[in-house]
């Protein structure tokens, strides 16, 4: 195991920059929890996305019986609280689980599929809202320009591309900002399970301050690019729709 | 204009689509031949923009079908699909530029981009919108906007050309604009047009034939003149500027005339209807002739007028006498109100009216040419006619 510094006393500038140390030094037991928490979250984002996105646009661009309910089932995952996730995870996966002898309990694929289950209600409500959103004309045009059924439907999601990137960046920042599921699915093992959040919470504890203020640092910078994604989109829609 | 019967390259049969309760298109049959511009005419709500999308087969009915070059179903739907462009009153634009709108129907088309190219900087040439290929769509106003709706439907060199009311939304000068330039577009490249509008003056100067329509239903097709000289219906006498009616009783029919009783006078008119059947006679203000009672004045509201000495050797069937209720001048032409057995109104031009030296209280003689009227039957909505 790695040796992390320890300090009693410190100012209030101390541990900042010494967070920025291990940040440009490129400490090793930073940066790997930093990877790893992209890694897993990516991985996460991904499967989130095959099964949220279609989800989301089927639900949205169809028209069909009991639509409404399931409208309404689709958009109540975005309530749903990711400990409660993490506990419904852990209960599935543990010895005891239905899935128990898959023996994924701890692993960084039980933090994989509890974050896929906690992004996928985002990006599929939220590509949902958008695709009810698409005017009607559209399909009608893209017919009537002679595309094809699967070329009509391209085009209508062209219409939402930016509602969609948005949904993806949304889903991205609610799970790598998560700390509940993961910590309960993952059980916080250094060089295994062990990502930011679950990190800083261990850090914080054990009062390795820079440490923990380093992911934060990284943590913020994430949580900053999201936002600036997403305001960048909204800004260049709504600067179009202004001008329309 | 053409009067040569073409072959139909389009036809509905028996189309009928309703909407809910409301009887949104119930046609027996309409046509459109190779090469000509129909302009299906019609108020708001006459159910025109549906029996478009049926026709460009957009849109399924609930009853007939629509054949194009007598393939239908899906191998016709195929076909047409690629053989034509539709223009809708608000076209809808993808957000991106000009250039990627215009060239977007070749894309999915599949032709190659060199191609694609030349024939969007072609036909933009032709619409006068090249300038505009780069700009984002929002920046359009409504006259480029429906511009580069037309070039990308003419880009694609369509067969079958639907245009859904493309100057509704525009103001004068623009509607004037893209009118000319949707004719040079059309007659230059020998494509069929189905157009829909309710402009009186778009669908007369543009169509060959003009399809009337109201409450779904086909009242009558025919070129515009014949429309003007036998309008099988009020509605469409009125449309073709034949707005005032005067109810009256059939007392004699003789061939493509009847005679017609409206209370202390009779009036001839062309028309068909049964003998003590209840009529309404339409006309034109513009075709009745005044006079006094040694002289003849007839506005054709050009700023013409017609002199004869009297009216003893005229042909006109119809002869009235009446008093000047009101005088209203619109510029060069004078409106005239009168009371004989009946109401009625005339306009001349504002030279004849001071040749009569007509003034409210003023005694006329207005007389018509009973070809100048046509009686239809009270409450007829006319049937399928072409």
């Amino acid at each position: 195991m790695k040796k992390l510094p320890r300090r009693n006393r410190f100012g209030p500038v101390d541990p900042l920059l010494e967070a920025l140390r291990l940040l440009t030094s490129g400490d090793l037991y930073v940066w790997n929890v930093i990877l790893r928490s992209l890694r897993i979250s990516g991985s996460a984002l991904v499967v989130a996305i095959i099964i949220g996105l279609p989800v989301g646009l089927a639900v949205g661009l169809a028209r069909f019986r009991f639509r409404l309910p399931v409208v309404a089932f689709v958009n109540a995952g975005l309530a749903l609280p990711p400990v409660v996730v993490g506990l419904a995870a852990f209960l599935l996966l543990s010895r005891a689980g239905p899935l128990g002898d898959l023996r994924l309990l701890y692993t960084p694929a039980a933090m994989i599929g509890a974050q896929a289950v906690i992004a996928g209600p985002y990006i599929a409500a939220v590509s949902l809202a958008a695709a009810q959103g698409i005017p009607a004309d559209v399909a009608l045009q893209a017919r009537a320009l002679g595309a094809s059924r699967w070329q009509t439907i391209l085009l209508r999601l062209r219409e939402i591309r930016t509602s969609l990137v948005a949904a993806v960046a949304a889903g991205f920042g609610a799970i790598v900002s998560e700390v509940g599921a993961v910590m309960i699915v993952g059980g916080n093992i250094l060089d295994e399970t062990r990502v930011m959040t679950t990190a800083i919470v261990l850090e914080t504890r054990r009062g390795n301050f820079e440490v923990a203020i380093a992911m934060g640092i990284v943590l913020m910078l994430i949580a900053l690019c999201v936002n600036a994604v997403l305001l960048l989109f909204a800004r260049r829609s709504f600067t179009r729709a202004s001008a329309a | 204009m053409t009067a040569t019967p073409l072959p139909p390259l389009l036809r509905g049969s028996g189309l009928r689509k309703t909407y809910g309760r409301k009887i949104a298109v119930d046609i027996d049959g309409i046509d459109l031949r190779e090469g000509e511009l129909l302009a299906a005419f019609g108020p708001n709500g006459a159910g025109k923009s549906t029996l478009l999308r049926l026709l460009a087969m957009l849109e399924k009915p609930d009853a007939g079908g629509v054949e194009f070059r007598g393939e239908s179903g899906r191998k016709g739907e195929r076909a047409l699909r690629r053989a034509s462009a539709v223009v809708f009153q608000r076209p809808h634009f993808w957000r991106d530029t000009v250039k990627y709108n215009v060239g977007l129907g070749l894309k999915l088309r599949g032709v190659p981009r060199s191609e694609s190219e030349d024939r969007v900087s072609r036909v933009c040439d032709q619409l006068h919108i090249s300038h505009l290929l780069g700009a984002h769509v929002s920046e359009l106003s409504g006259g480029e906007a429906q511009r580069v709706g037309l070039a990308r439907a003419l880009v694609l060199d369509p067969e079958v050309l639907f245009l859904d009311e493309p100057t509704a939304n525009l103001d004068t000068d623009s509607k004037l604009d893209l009118r000319q330039d949707i004719e040079r577009a059309v007659r230059s490249r020998a494509t069929s047009v189905f157009l829909i509008t309710h402009d009186r003056t778009e669908a007369f100067h543009l169509a060959d034939r003009v399809a009337m329509i109201r409450d779904g239903r086909l009242i009558q097709t025919d070129t515009p003149k014949d429309l003007y000289e036998n309008p099988v219906d009020v509605y469409t006498a009125r449309v073709t500027g034949a707005e005032f009616t005067i109810p009256g009783v059939v007392t004699g029919t003789s061939g493509r005339m009847v005679k017609v009783d409206i209370g202390g006078a009779s009036l001839a008119a062309l028309g068909s209807a049964a003998l003590g059947e209840r009529v309404k006679i339409a006309y034109r203000p513009e075709d009745l002739i005044l006079a006094l009672m040694d002289g003849l004045v007839r506005g054709d509201g050009e700023g013409n007028a017609d002199r004869a000495p009297g009216t003893g050797g005229l042909s006109t069937r119809n002869r009235l006498s009446a008093v000047v209720t009101e005088r209203r001048d619109m510029g060069g032409l004078v409106r005239l109100r009168m009371q004989g057995p009946v109401e009625l109104v005339a306009i001349v031009t504002l030279d004849a009216a001071e040749e009569l030296a007509v003034a409210p209280g003023a005694k006329l003689v207005v007389m018509a040419k009973a070809t100048a009227l046509h009686a239809f039957p009270s409450g007829w909505h006319g049937a399928g006619r072409g």
